[in-house]
């Protein structure tokens, strides 16, 4: 499917189905991808209404081309539209949540969900090279318990961190968790908000640079900690992004939200982020930002 | 007392103590001897008082903290500080209520004090916002720390909050921008950092002055990812299992122990610390000077490296993968 979205060859997508198979080959490609997509022939575009063919919706890029609305991407569909072909490794990819709350429940979700997006956790990270330029990456599934932290993503968003402080790699980070901290795992997973802020002081402190790719939704423990400490904060079009859910502020507050309230656009006109990038040009914005620092740096980074 | 904020799990101690006042009453009245009665009564009173409070769950727990009567961030500084001048704004936009912070001397050593301010009566609620503190209050916040590391004074953050606020001005403002600026800087800030949950730890609100070298909660205080409210509505779309979800979230001081998220309890006087402010503000600054001292013969480095290592290794991972996790660790190290 993602070849078809995009045309790239997508081998780290493969990695997230490595537990299907014993060997880590592509045997398994062909079945894992009609369950990502049940109805694998149309989509029907949540704000308009219109259906949209998916081979029509893939070329552009999944956004609606009746309306322009812009659908969420899963992490494997950034990653192949973000990087070079074929140039991601994935890290820690094998990484799984406890239950250290005995939370009800709890193993089930992780289960389901894990059988339903062939990912371990909510998020993917390695290191993959964009527009030749090597870079530390973090890309959030929201498919995955609404792409909530946890202590596994919490750890692995660190990782990248500290991947990019010691590689001496730009970091770029693509936040889409509407979750927030996960519930389940209580505090342990608000303290991965300090723990990632923590890391993030380290990259900053050392002359590092941080990209924040905010996309929709980006709310609560993940919007309150590395999403929004970018030292540039770019967002999708029409992404929600805030602190608290629309709904908590309504019942609060008690009465209506202004329109366009939360958007990427609304966050840009309040300074919020430094710019609203098209899906397109986001590859393209990103490596000219990094470019833009590497001359300025002069590290012994970019094509090889 | 007010009768209305009595707590429900208390009433057999409440009925016990109002009839102790009655015989009390009644024999200064009729000047009869009943001191055997009396003193029988208390000491029943007391053993009941020990025994319901050794056995609280975690929702009892949370009434306590969030009685209204429960000793505020204001009144633990007038009883621990020899002087304290309270600074306001955060230099941008306006001076949050809910949050307020200043510096004093605590037996001589000089210090910075931040922590969420909640009312005792409506009015004052209203002024304080319930402690619920919008992006100024943390900017202020960070404003004073800064300044505390620029003067090399320790930082006492009081937490007490039920969550940041949610509300249209502090979006607009960028609320998730301050908190996570906040725990950002407080990493990196060169002096003693000690962060005490006196009340409510509500979720970011509470970790946006909550990153420190020690961490501590009051005994009948929570620390929680969301309100045990919120948690019920979203998982069992029921707030009434408000209880169960108390529970499940581990949000007491004696779990979060265990679990390795703060590093000790501060005791309170019996039946909570709103029946003994004195009582209670002694016992917070008998902790606070003695960790002070230790945290104070630190080399900077090394109260850094501290702090980070601390928050670093929070979190549970599966067991099978752990080997490798070490491995990584190094690697990055």
């Amino acid at each position: 499917m993602l070849k078809d979205l995009f045309g790239g060859k997508s081998k780290y997508v493969t990695v997230e189905r490595k537990k299907r198979s014993e060997e880590k080959g592509n045997e398994h490609k062909e079945d894992s991808d009609k369950k990502e997509m049940p109805d694998d022939l149309w989509t029907k575009c949540k704000s308009c209404k219109q259906i949209i063919f998916n081979k029509k919706l893939a070329k552009s890029l999944k956004i609606c081309p009746e309306c322009g609305s812009y659908f969420r991407l899963t992490a494997a569909e950034r990653l192949s539209l973000l990087v070079d072909d074929e140039k991601f490794e994935e890290y820690d990819a094998d990484l799984q949540a406890e239950n250290p709350l005995d939370f009800p429940d709890y193993e089930q979700k992780i289960d389901k969900y894990q059988e339903q997006t062939g990912l371990k956790e909510a998020v993917i990270t390695g290191i993959g090279e964009m527009n030749g330029w090597q870079v530390s990456l973090a890309v959030i599934d929201s498919r995955f318990l609404m792409g909530s932290m946890n202590s596994v993503v919490g750890e692995k968003v660190t990782r990248a961190i500290e991947r990019a402080l010691e590689k001496e790699l730009p970091l770029v980070i693509v936040s889409g968790g509407g979750g927030g901290a996960r519930m389940y795992e209580g505090m342990l997973s608000l303290m991965q908000m300090a723990k990632t802020s923590a890391a993030l002081k380290r990259l900053d402190q050392a002359g590092g640079l941080f990209i924040s790719v905010l996309t929709d939704p980006t709310y609560g423990g993940i919007s309150a900690s590395f999403a929004s400490l970018g030292d540039v904060n770019l967002a999708e079009p029409q992404a929600k992004i805030g602190f608290a859910g629309p709904r908590v502020i309504k019942q609060t507050i008690n009465r209506d939200l202004p329109e366009g309230f939360q958007t990427a656009e609304f966050l840009l006109e309040h300074g919020m982020i430094d710019k609203v990038v098209e899906r397109a040009d986001l590859k393209d914005v990103i490596a000219r930002i990094i470019d833009i620092h590497k001359l300025r740096g002069g590290e012994n980074n970019g094509t090889e | 007392m007010a009768q209305n904020n009595n707590l429900e799990f208390e009433k057999p101690l409440i009925e016990l103590e109002e009839k102790i006042t009655e015989l009390t009453k009644f024999m200064e009245e009729r000047d009869i001897n009943l001191t055997d009665e009396i003193e029988r009564l208390e000491t029943r009173a007391n053993r009941l008082r020990e025994e319901i409070y050794s056995e609280l769950e975690p929702w009892q727990i949370l009434k306590i903290a969030r009685h209204v009567e429960r000793p505020t961030t204001m009144d633990y500084i007038n009883l621990i500080c020899d002087d304290f001048i309270e600074l306001h704004g955060d230099r941008n936009f306006g001076d949050d209520q809910a949050l307020i912070g200043g510096i004093g001397k605590i037996d001589n050593l000089p210090v910075t004090i931040v922590g969420h301010q909640k009312g005792k009566e409506t009015k004052d609620n209203i002024k304080r916002n319930f402690g619920m503190a919008h992006p100024e209050g943390y900017r202020k916040a960070l404003r004073l720390m800064k300044q505390a590391e620029k003067f090399n004074r320790p930082i006492i953050a009081l937490v007490n909050t039920p969550g940041a606020y949610p509300g249209i001005g502090a979006e607009e403002r960028g609320q998730a921008e301050a908190i996570a600026k906040n725990m950002m800087e407080m990493t990196g800030l060169e002096v003693p950092i000690i962060v005490v949950v006196i009340g409510e730890g509500g979720s970011g609100g509470a970790l946006g002055i909550g990153v420190g070298d020690r961490v501590f909660m009051l005994e009948y205080t929570y620390y929680s990812v969301c309100s045990p409210e919120a948690c019920a509505a979203i998982l069992w779309k029921d707030s009434d299992k408000a209880k169960v979800a108390a529970k499940a979230l581990k949000l007491t001081a004696k779990d979060l122990v265990d679990l390795g998220v703060i590093d000790d309890i501060i005791a309170e006087p019996p039946g909570g610390a709103h029946k003994d402010y004195k009582r209670s503000a002694d016992l917070l600054k008998e902790k606070l000077i003695q960790e002070i001292n230790q945290l104070e013969r630190l080399e900077t480095a090394e109260l850094l490296e501290n702090r980070y290592n601390k928050f670093r290794t929070m979190g549970y991972i599966k067991k099978e993968a752990e080997e490798q996790i070490d491995e990584s660790i190094e690697n990055c190290g």
